[in-house]
C-alpha cells in the first residue's frame, strides 16, 4: 500500500489532484514526495508539461510509478531530503502524506529550502464529521473509506486546519494560498474552513529560506 | 522449447587490439591481440538504436541466455530475464553479452596462449580493472558497428561495468541498470577476496600459476575460494531456510569430520562444482579487478566521478544483500542525484541475499521492462 492510497481516495475521482494541477505553472519542475504510484506527477507531466521526480517510500507505490515512465527514489522522507539542492524545484508538493510522517517539521523545513513554493495537502481533523464522531461515540474518528483503525493507521500525525495555519505563523511560514476540499460533493468552501473542509491544501512560499535556517 | 526462450545460441568470437592496436590498460601495460567471445539475441533495428549491453558477474560468461544445444542442461546465466516478452524483450531489442578480459570463457586471460611465448600467459598476464573489461566492450560495440546503447545492465561486478561505462562513455549509453553494486569495493568486500585468492595461492598445485602444463590444476584452493565466496551470495536467513542445522546422511551427530551438515555438503559441491568450469587463475585476477574498484578513483567524491553522466539510471538493491548493501545503491542514487541525473531506485524486498539479483525475477523483470519501454520511448526507439 502507498500513502497516497492510504488517504482513502482509491476510485473516486482525485479533487486535491485537479487542485494541484491547477496551481502548477506549465514546465514546472516538480518534486512529488510521497508519490504513491505516481498518478499526480504523470498527470503533471502530461497536462502541464512538467519536469517531475518522485520520492515513494513503498515498493508498490515505486514499481507503479515506474511503470508509468516515471522517475522515482524509493526513500524514506522522515530521512530528509539532502540529496536535493537548494531551490532546485519550482515546487515540491507533499500531499496526503504529512499526517504519516515522523518528523514533519523536518520535511516541511527540506521542502522549504529545496522548492521555490510548497504545496502541503491533509485531511483535516477539524471536519465536522470527525468531530461528531469524537463527540457522540466517544471513539477516534476511523477512515470513512478504508477501515483503518487507531491502532494500523500510517497517519501519526493528527491535525487540524487551524493547527496548521498557526504552524505557520509560529515558523515564519508565508501562506500563498488555502484551498479547501470538503464533502463528498468537493466543492471549495471559504465560510468555516476548518468546521466544513475535509481537506485543505495549502501553498507555502520557500523563498528567503536558505539552506542551514531551521524551522525550531 | 519454451516461446520465451531465445532457443539455440551460439558464441561468437573475434579478435580485436591486434598489435600494433594493442589496449593500453590501466595498469599501464599494452595487451593485443584480445579474442573476444559474445552472443547477441534479438534483431538489431535499421537505426542500430536498440542495442543493450548486459555485463556479467565474476563468475558469469557470454552465455546469457538460451541454450548452446537442444540436450544442453543448462541456460545462460540471465535466462530468466532476457528472451521474447521477458524483462530485457528480445522481441524489441538486441541484446549482447561478452566475457570480460581476464576470464576464462572465451576471452583472453590468464589461460589464453600468450603469442610470444607460446604458451598459456599464467602470471605474466597483466592486472585488468573494470574500467579495462569496459574499453575492451566499448571495442566490441564498434566492430559490431553499433554507436550507442540503449542500455547497459548488470549485477554486481556486472553492475561495477555499467557504472564505468555510464562515466566513460556518456555519449554511448542512454541509460544504465546497476544492480545489487557498490561504487567501490569495500573493505569487507577486498577482504572475502583476498581469502579466496590466497587459498588459490596457498595450493600447492597452483605452482606460481603456472599450472597448465600439469593436468593437475590447484582444484581445492579454488573451491575453497568458491565456499568463502558463496557464502557472501547468501543471507543468514536464506541459509537458515534451506539447510538449517539438518544433517546430510546420518541421522545423529558423528564425532568426526566427515561432511554431516547440509550447509557444509552444499558448500562442498558448490566449490567442487566451480572448479569443473573455472580458472584459478581468472578467480585471481577478476577478484583483483573488482577490489581495485572505485569510481571516486582520483576524483573528490562520487557527485564529482559522475559529473557529465547523462545516461537515465535505474538502480536496484536487495534488502538483504549483505556483500552490496542497499545503502551503497543509495550513495549512487545519492551522487547521481547531485548531478541532476534522472534517477530512480527500487530497493527489492528479498530474503535470498546477494543471490537476489539473480533470483527475484518477477519484480526485476516488471521494473526493467517497463523502465526500458520508457527509456526506449523517450529516445524515440520503435
Amino acid at each position: 500500500m502507498s500513502v497516497a492510497e492510504s488517504t482513502g481516495q482509491v476510485g473516486v475521482r482525485r479533487l486535491d489532484y485537479d487542485v494541484i494541477v491547477g496551481l502548477v505553472e506549465p514546465g514546472s519542475r516538480v518534486l512529488d514526495l510521497g508519490c504513491g504510484d505516481g498518478l499526480l506527477l504523470s498527470r503533471l507531466i502530461a497536462e502541464k508539461g512538467a519536469r517531475g521526480a518522485g520520492v515513494e517510500i513503498s515498493q508498490a507505490g515505486v514499481q507503479a510509478a515506474i511503470a508509468r515512465g516515471l522517475s522515482v527514489v524509493q526513500g524514506d522522507l522522515d530521512q530528509g531530503l539532502a540529496d536535493y539542492q537548494d531551490k532546485s524545484f519550482d515546487w515540491v508538493i507533499l500531499n496526503q502524506t504529512l499526517q504519516s510522517l515522523l518528523k514533519p517539521v523536518l520535511v516541511l523545513d527540506e521542502m522549504l529550502r529545496v522548492g521555490r513554493r510548497a504545496i502541503v495537502g491533509f485531511p483535516n481533523c477539524g471536519y465536522w464529521q470527525a468531530r461528531l464522531q469524537l463527540l457522540l461515540t466517544g471513539r477516534m474518528p476511523s477512515d470513512r473509506n478504508l477501515s483503518y483503525r487507531w491502532y494500523d493507521t500510517p497517519a501519526t500525525r493528527l491535525l487540524t486546519i487551524k493547527d496548521f495555519r498557526a504552524f505557520c505563523a509560529e515558523h515564519g511560514i508565508a501562506i500563498l494560498r488555502e484551498v479547501y476540499l470538503g464533502g463528498q460533493m468537493g466543492e471549495r468552501r471559504h465560510l468555516l474552513p476548518n468546521l466544513r473542509a475535509e481537506t485543505g491544501i495549502f501553498v507555502l512560499a520557500g523563498d528567503g529560506r536558505p539552506s542551514g535556517r531551521r524551522l525550531e | 522449447m519454451d516461446e520465451r526462450s531465445v532457443g539455440i545460441v551460439q558464441t561468437q568470437y573475434v579478435r580485436l587490439f591486434e598489435p600494433p592496436n594493442e589496449l593500453r590498460l590501466d595498469s599501464g601495460e599494452k595487451l593485443g591481440p584480445i579474442t573476444v567471445a559474445y552472443e547477441t539475441y534479438g534483431e538489431l533495428n535499421a537505426d542500430r538504436s536498440n542495442a543493450i549491453m548486459l555485463c556479467h558477474a565474476l563468475s558469469g560468461d557470454a552465455h546469457a541466455a538460451g541454450r548452446h544445444s537442444p540436450d544442453d542442461a543448462k541456460p545462460g546465466w540471465w535466462d530468466d530475464m532476457v528472451g521474447p516478452g521477458k524483462g530485457f524483450d528480445t522481441s524489441r531489442y538486441f541484446v549482447i553479452c561478452a566475457n570480460v578480459i581476464g576470464g576464462c570463457m572465451g576471452t583472453t586471460g590468464p589461460s589464453s596462449i600468450n603469442p610470444r611465448t607460446g604458451r598459456p600467459y599464467g602470471l605474466a598476464f597483466p592486472v585488468v580493472t573494470v574500467a579495462d573489461m569496459v574499453r575492451v566492450h566499448r571495442e566490441l560495440l564498434r566492430h559490431l558497428g553499433i554507436e550507442s546503447l540503449l542500455s547497459v545492465s548488470g549485477g554486481s561486478m556486472g553492475g561495477m561495468q555499467v557504472l564505468q561505462w555510464a562515466v566513460d562513455y556518456p555519449d554511448v549509453v542512454r541509460s544504465a541498470i546497476p544492480i545489487a553494486t557498490a561504487a567501490q569495493q569495500s573493505a569487507q568486500g577486498i577482504a572475502f577476496d583476498v581469502v579466496g585468492r590466497r587459498a588459490i595461492m596457498s595450493d600447492p598445485k597452483w605452482r606460481g600459476g603456472n599450472y597448465y602444463a600439469f593436468n593437475d590444476p590447484p582444484v581445492d584452493g579454488l573451491a575453497l575460494a568458491r565456499m568463502v565466496g558463496h557464502i557472501t551470495y547468501l543471507s543468514e536467513l536464506s541459509m537458515r531456510r534451506k539447510f538449517g542445522r539438518r544433517l546430510q546422511d546420518r541421522e545423529r551427530y558423528g564425532y568426526d569430520f566427515a561432511t554431516e551438515f547440509q550447509v557444509e555438503s552444499y558448500l562442498y559441491y558448490q566449490g567442487d562444482k566451480f572448479t569443473e568450469r573455472f580458472d584459478a587463475n581468472t578467480y585471481l585476477y577478476i577478484t583483483k579487478a573488482i577490489d581495485y574498484f572505485d569510481l571516486t578513483n582520483g576524483k573528490a567524491s562520487l557527485v564529482e566521478a559522475f559529473r557529465g553522466v547523462r545516461a537515465k539510471f535505474l538502480v536496484i538493491a536487495f534488502s538483504s544483500d549483505w556483500l552490496y548493501l542497499p545503502s551503497q545503491s543509495r550513495e549512487i542514487v545519492s551522487a547521481l542525484k547531485a548531478n541532476d541525473v534522472d534517477v530512480s531506485y527500487c530497493e527489492i524486498e528479498s530474503d535470498y541475499g546477494h543471490d537476489a539479483f539473480l533470483l527475484e525475477v518477477e519484480e526485476q523483470e516488471s521494473l526493467i521492462r517497463n523502465f526500458l519501454a520508457a527509456v526506449a520511448r523517450e529516445s524515440g526507439v520503435t
